[in-house]
């Protein structure tokens, strides 16, 4: 049976790389070597996972030097020469191990008011929403995020501005926007504006090209940058 | 800097690309007819002094260069050197004044 060597990060914000040499195995996922090497070889190694079939977002790592979801990524895809290189995402703090904490992330959904805010009561009927209106098709292009991170991990925006809110919290914001029954629009613009809001981004698109949902984060945040441009020219900022 | 002067800024910073790129792409037209033909220092200036229309338009340049060249340098010093704030917006302020001072002057010299 062939093996892996794999490289696996210990220790917190400063640490190294521990080697392991794992059993090569048909279909096997990177999330599967991680859980080998904590059941087979090293019990203390922390990581994070939930799901295992891509629907939770909290098994995302760096390999290989890029941001994935470990579950839903084949070895076969990212070794490289028998290698990997498993590290925690960037731009989060280390908690341990591959363990990031993802508290500044989610913080940051917040400050984009990324929560819906309706305003009808109970007595109200449903609201009628065509499946085929251009709000709704826009709101459905990045409705699917699952929280991963690794959008957030692969921004060069977020290292160098810590402030800026990041592709996941906007474009959660951006659907929000196109939601025709959400009443909060004009504070969730203001939050999401300026400096380290969406015009921070570059559009360099890593948010885009990394995410293993396949959404745009950058197309979310140049739909915000023309709702804040407008609003801040009628003044409504 | 509240957030409605932030995203003027980069409101400005879109809209005047815009202007760049047009006065860009006739500049360099301009440059490559005056050498391929040969014409001299001389016949430039010509050309140039006492002509409204190109007056006009290396001053719309040097406007939007003013405009542009700052707001991103803003971004620049604030992303490589983690600098912010009223310091950092006094400083890009005076180079877009720097910028439009020397441009027009460079205007005015070739049309005067």
């Amino acid at each position: 049976m062939s093996t892996l060597r794999v490289s696996v990060w210990r220790g917190q914000e400063s640490g190294g790389y521990q080697e392991f040499e794992v059993p090569r195995l048909a279909s096997q996922t990177v999330l599967d070597v991680v859980t080998f090497i904590q059941r087979e070889l090293d019990p203390t190694l922390a990581y994070r996972y939930a799901c295992r079939v891509g629907m939770c977002g909290s098994c995302a790592m760096t390999v290989n030097g890029r941001a994935r979801w470990t579950c839903r990524t084949h070895v076969d895809n990212v070794a490289q020469g028998g290698q990997l290189e498993i590290a925690p995402l960037r731009n989060l703090p280390v908690v341990r191990d591959l363990v990031t904490d993802m508290t500044p992330f989610f913080d940051k959904w917040a400050r984009a008011r990324g929560r819906f805010q309706g305003g009808a009561t109970r007595k109200d009927d449903f609201a009628r929403v065509a499946p085929g209106s251009p709000a709704r098709q826009l709101a459905d292009a990045g409705i699917e995020c699952i929280g991963c991170g690794v959008c957030y991990s692969s921004c060069d925006v977020v290292a160098w501005t810590p402030a800026y809110l990041g592709p996941a919290a906007l474009n959660r914001a951006w659907t929000l926007v196109n939601d025709v029954r959400d009443t909060g629009n004009r504070a969730r613009l203001a939050a999401v504006a300026g400096d380290a809001g969406c015009h921070a981004c570059h559009t360099h698109m890593s948010c885009s090209e990394r995410c293993p949902k396949q959404i745009s984060p950058t197309a979310a945040i140049a739909g915000l940058k023309r709702a804040t441009a407008l609003a801040a020219l009628k003044g409504e900022l | 800097m509240n957030t409605r002067t932030q995203v003027l800024l980069w409101t400005a910073q879109r809209a005047s690309a815009v202007v760049l790129a047009v006065c860009v792409v006739v500049h360099l037209v301009t440059i490559v007819y005056a050498i391929r033909n040969g014409i001299t220092a001389v016949e430039i200036l010509d050309r140039t002094r006492g002509s409204y229309a190109w007056c006009g338009f290396y001053a719309i340049f040097v406007a939007a260069v003013a405009v542009h060249a700052p707001i991103g340098l803003r971004s620049v010093l604030a992303e490589t050197l983690n600098w912010r704030g009223k310091g950092l917006d006094l400083t890009v302020l005076a180079t877009g004044l720097a910028l439009a001072l020397w441009g027009f002057r460079a205007v005015y010299a070739v049309f005067a």
